[in-house]
C-alpha cells in the first residue's frame, strides 16, 4: 500500500488555514492514485508528530504544502516526522531545487519519501497563471495585462524571495503577459507600490501563499489601495492609479494546485498512473468564479 | 466470495480458530466446533453451517475487516467487546445496537444486511437517544472535518479533543473502514495511540524532551519553571479542557501533580496548542512581581475572584443578564469598572508607576 501525506501549517486561530490541504487531498483521493491520503498540520491535528502512525501503508510520500524551502521544510517537518537522517544537503538545492529524499521515520516501520514543497515546483508557475485566468475569466492575456507575483519576503529566509523570483522568471519566459514582476510584503519591491512597476493597463496580482488569511485578505488588499478597510470588501477589478487591479487571493486555493502535490509525489517515484492527467483535466479552469 | 465458499476454502487451507469457532480438515471430514457444537461434517454439511453466528462473525472479521494488528481492527473489535464477549452475546447486543463512547462520541454497532456484517452510527453522545430524523445525517467521513471545526456557538475549535463537540448530527450506515475514518477526522490519531498503549508500545515524549526540541519562537519554552509547568497543565490539560488522558510528565522521573484525566485515549506528548500557550506563559513568567496598593471592599475582592472563575470555567455565557447576584454579571462588572478603574487602570494605580509623571501621561508598555 502507498500513502500520500499533505503537510501544511494550519492555524490555532484561523479555521480556513487548513482548507486548501483538505481540498487538494480530496481531489487526489478521488483520483485513486493512493491507497491512503492524509492531511497533517503543524498547528492542527493530526500533528506531524502523529500522522505517520495513522497510516497502514508502508510506502509514504510526504508533500509539504509550503511555498518555499527553509525553516519548515528543512527543520520543523523532518524533525517532527522523526526523519532523523534527513540532511538538507541531500536535497542539493540552491533554494528552489529541492526534489525528494527517501528516509526512515524513527517511530514507524515505513519508507518515507520526503518531497520538496509545492511552492517551488515548476508546475506552480502554471497554477499562478491558472489563478490569473480564474480571477479574470480570461484564457489569454496579451500585452495589456501585467502579472504581479506577491511573496511575503523575509530577511530571515532568503529562499522565500527566491521562490517568487523563480516563478516570475518562468512566467515571463512563457510570454503570456505583457509584464511580469515579483513584489513583496516585507521587502523591496513592495506590493504597496505595485502600480509603479507596471505600464500595462491591467495588473493581475497573485499572492504566492498557500491559504487565505490575515496577509492575503487584509494586508495586501489594503496595502495596494484596493480598499481602506478590508471588511468593506473591494471590486474585482479595482481601479488604482490609472490601472485595473485584479486581485486573486492565495494561489494555494486554486484547484490546480492539487496537481502540483501529485507531481511532487510522482517525481519521488510514486506510481500514480494517469492520475496526473486526470487531476489536471479536472482542476484546470475548475475555479473560474474565484473572483467572487 | 460467499460465506460458504470462504468457509470451505479456509478449512481446506489452514483451518479456522477464531472467536470460539474451530474448523479443521481431517481424513474423516471437517471437524467443526463451537461452544455449542462438535461435529465431523462433509463439505456439503459444512456449507450448511455458513449461517452460524460463529461463522458469519469469522467471515466479517477475516474478510470484511482484515487488517490484523492494525489499530483499525483493534478499535472495531473493542467497540463490540470482540476480545471479551462470546459471539452469541455480541450478536444479541447488536440486535438492538451496542453503543460505546469515545470522547464525546457515541458509536453504535448494529447488524448489517449481509450475513455477519456490521453497520456503525456515530454522533455526539448527548444525541444518542435522539431520533435520527431530527439530526443532520452524513455518510461521507470527510464531512466530519468541517462539521467539528466549530462548536455549537460557531467558535473555532483548534483542539480536536476539547470537550466542545457540536451537537445535532449523525454519521449513519457506515462500514468499519468509514467509521474509523470518521473517528480519525473527529479525534485525529486517537485510535492509533490508544492501540499503541494497549500493545504496550506507546512512545511518550515528556515535557523536557518536547521543550528541548523546539526551535524558532518556541525555543524559549524550556525556560518554563516547575511551578509554571504545573499551572500550565492545570490550565490546559485537565478533563474540562481536553479529553485526552495526559501520559506525559515533566520527565520520566518527575510526574506532575495535576490529574491526568479519565479519557479513553492517551496524550503522548504536549500538543502544539500547549507549546504555543507555554511560550506565552514563559514570557509572562519572566516578569518580577511588584507591590500595588489599592482599596477594594470585601465584596469587590470576591467579585474579582468570581470574574476570574467565570472566565476560567467558561461560564460567562451562562450568567443571566439580570442576575446581579453573580459577581461576574455584566452589570455588576460594569459597575465595578465605573467605580474602580480609570485611565490608569484598577483604582487609578498605574501598572508602571515609573512611566507616569504627575500630570498622568501614559507610558508605553503595550
Amino acid at each position: 500500500m502507498q500513502a500520500l501525506v499533505i503537510v501544511g501549517h494550519g492555524s490555532h486561530l484561523n479555521p480556513g488555514s487548513s482548507e486548501p490541504a483538505y481540498t487538494h487531498a480530496d481531489t487526489i483521493r478521488e483520483s485513486g492514485a493512493f491507497d491512503e491520503v492524509r492531511e497533517a498540520f503543524w498547528k492542527e491535528e493530526p500533528s506531524f508528530r502523529n500522522v505517520l502512525r495513522t497510516l497502514e501503508s508502508d510506502e509514504v510520500y510526504v508533500v509539504p504544502l509550503f511555498i518555499s524551502e527553509g525553516y519548515f521544510t528543512e527543520q520543523v517537518i523532518p524533525r517532527e516526522l522523526r526523519l532523523d537522517d534527513f540532511d538538507p544537503d541531500d536535497w542539493d538545492s540552491d533554494g528552489t531545487d529541492a526534489d525528494h529524499v527517501t528516509l526512515e521515520a524513527d517511530d514507524v516501520e515505513k519508507t518515507i519519501h520526503y518531497c520538496g514543497p509545492v511552492g517551488t515546483h515548476d508546475s506552480m508557475s502554471e497554477v499562478i497563471v491558472q489563478r490569473a485566468s480564474s480571477v479574470t475569466g480570461r484564457e489569454e492575456f496579451g500585452d495589456d495585462f501585467g502579472l504581479a507575483v506577491v511573496g511575503h519576503g523575509t530577511e530571515r529566509n532568503e529562499n522565500s524571495a527566491k521562490a517568487i523570483y523563480y516563478h516570475a522568471d518562468q512566467i515571463r519566459e512563457m510570454g503570456v503577459f505583457g509584464e511580469v514582476q515579483a513584489v513583496f510584503m516585507d521587502e523591496d519591491p513592495e506590493v504597496d507600490d505595485v502600480t509603479d512597476f507596471f505600464d500595462t493597463a491591467d495588473i493581475v496580482v497573485v499572492p504566492l501563499f498557500v491559504s487565505d488569511g490575515f496577509h492575503t485578505q487584509e494586508d495586501i488588499p489594503e496595502d495596494m489601495g484596493l480598499t481602506d478597510d478590508y471588511r468593506t470588501g473591494y471590486d474585482i477589478p479595482t481601479a488604482v492609479d490609472g490601472h485595473d487591479i485584479w486581485y486573486s487571493g492565495a494561489v494555494g486555493t486554486e484547484p490546480l494546485a492539487a496537481d502540483v502535490v501529485l507531481e511532487r509525489a510522482a517525481d519521488a517515484g510514486a506510481p500514480v498512473g494517469d492520475a496526473v492527467d486526470a487531476v489536471r483535466e479536472q482542476t484546470r479552469g475548475a475555479n473560474a468564479a474565484a473572483g467572487d | 466470495m460467499s460465506v460458504a465458499d470462504a468457509l470451505v476454502d479456509a478449512a481446506d487451507a489452514d483451518g479456522i480458530d477464531f472467536d470460539g469457532l474451530t474448523v479443521a480438515a481431517g481424513d474423516d471430514g471437517y471437524q467443526f466446533r463451537t461452544p455449542d457444537t462438535d461435529a465431523v461434517l462433509t463439505a456439503a454439511d459444512l456449507r450448511e453451517h455458513a449461517d452460524s453466528p460463529y461463522v458469519t462473525n469469522w467471515y466479517y472479521w477475516e474478510h470484511d475487516i482484515g487488517g490484523h494488528d492494525t489499530p483499525r481492527r483493534a478499535f472495531l473489535r473493542w467497540l463490540e467487546g470482540g476480545d471479551d464477549r462470546p459471539v452469541p452475546e455480541r450478536y444479541d447486543a447488536l440486535d438492538s445496537g451496542h453503543t460505546r463512547h469515545w470522547g464525546e462520541l457515541a458509536v453504535t454497532v448494529t447488524h448489517g444486511d449481509a450475513a455477519g456484517s456490521r453497520r456503525y452510527d456515530v454522533r455526539h453522545a448527548d444525541d444518542v437517544d435522539a431520533d435520527t430524523d431530527t439530526l443532520a445525517t452524513y455518510t461521507d467521513p470527510r464531512d466530519a472535518r468541517e462539521l467539528v471545526k466549530h462548536d455549537d456557538d460557531d467558535g473555532y475549535r483548534p483542539l480536536s479533543t476539547a470537550p466542545s463537540l457540536p451537537h445535532g448530527w449523525a454519521f449513519t450506515d457506515l462500514d468499519g473502514g468509514a467509521l474509523v475514518d470518521t473517528i480519525d477526522y473527529v479525534y485525529p490519531a486517537t485510535v492509533a495511540n490508544w492501540h499503541r498503549e494497549r500493545e504496550g508500545s506507546l512512545d511518550v515524549d515528556h515535557w523536557a524532551d518536547v521543550a528541548d526540541r523546539q526551535t524558532g519562537i518556541y525555543g524559549i519554552v524550556s525556560d518554563l519553571d516547575e511551578d509554571a509547568l504545573e499551572w500550565a497543565a492545570e490550565a490546559c490539560c485537565v478533563d474540562s479542557q481536553c479529553l485526552k488522558r495526559r501520559e506525559w510528565d515533566r520527565d520520566e522521573d518527575d510526574a506532575l501533580d495535576v490529574p491526568r484525566g479519565d479519557g479513553e485515549f492517551p496524550c503522548r506528548e504536549p500538543c502544539s496548542l500547549f507549546v504555543a500557550a507555554a511560550r506565552k506563559f514563559t514570557t509572562l513568567e519572566r516578569e518580577d512581581t511588584r507591590e500595588y496598593t489599592f482599596e477594594l471592599t470585601p465584596a469587590e475582592k470576591e467579585q474579582i475572584e468570581d470574574i476570574i472563575g467565570a472566565v476560567a470555567d467558561d461560564r460567562t455565557d451562562d450568567i443571566r443578564e439580570a442576575d446581579v447576584y453573580e459577581g461576574a454579571n455584566r452589570y455588576r462588572t460594569r459597575f465595578l469598572r465605573a467605580k474602580r478603574m480609570d485611565d490608569h487602570g484598577l483604582s487609578g494605580t498605574p501598572t508602571y508607576p515609573e512611566d507616569h509623571d504627575d500630570d498622568g501621561d501614559d507610558g508605553d508598555h503595550h
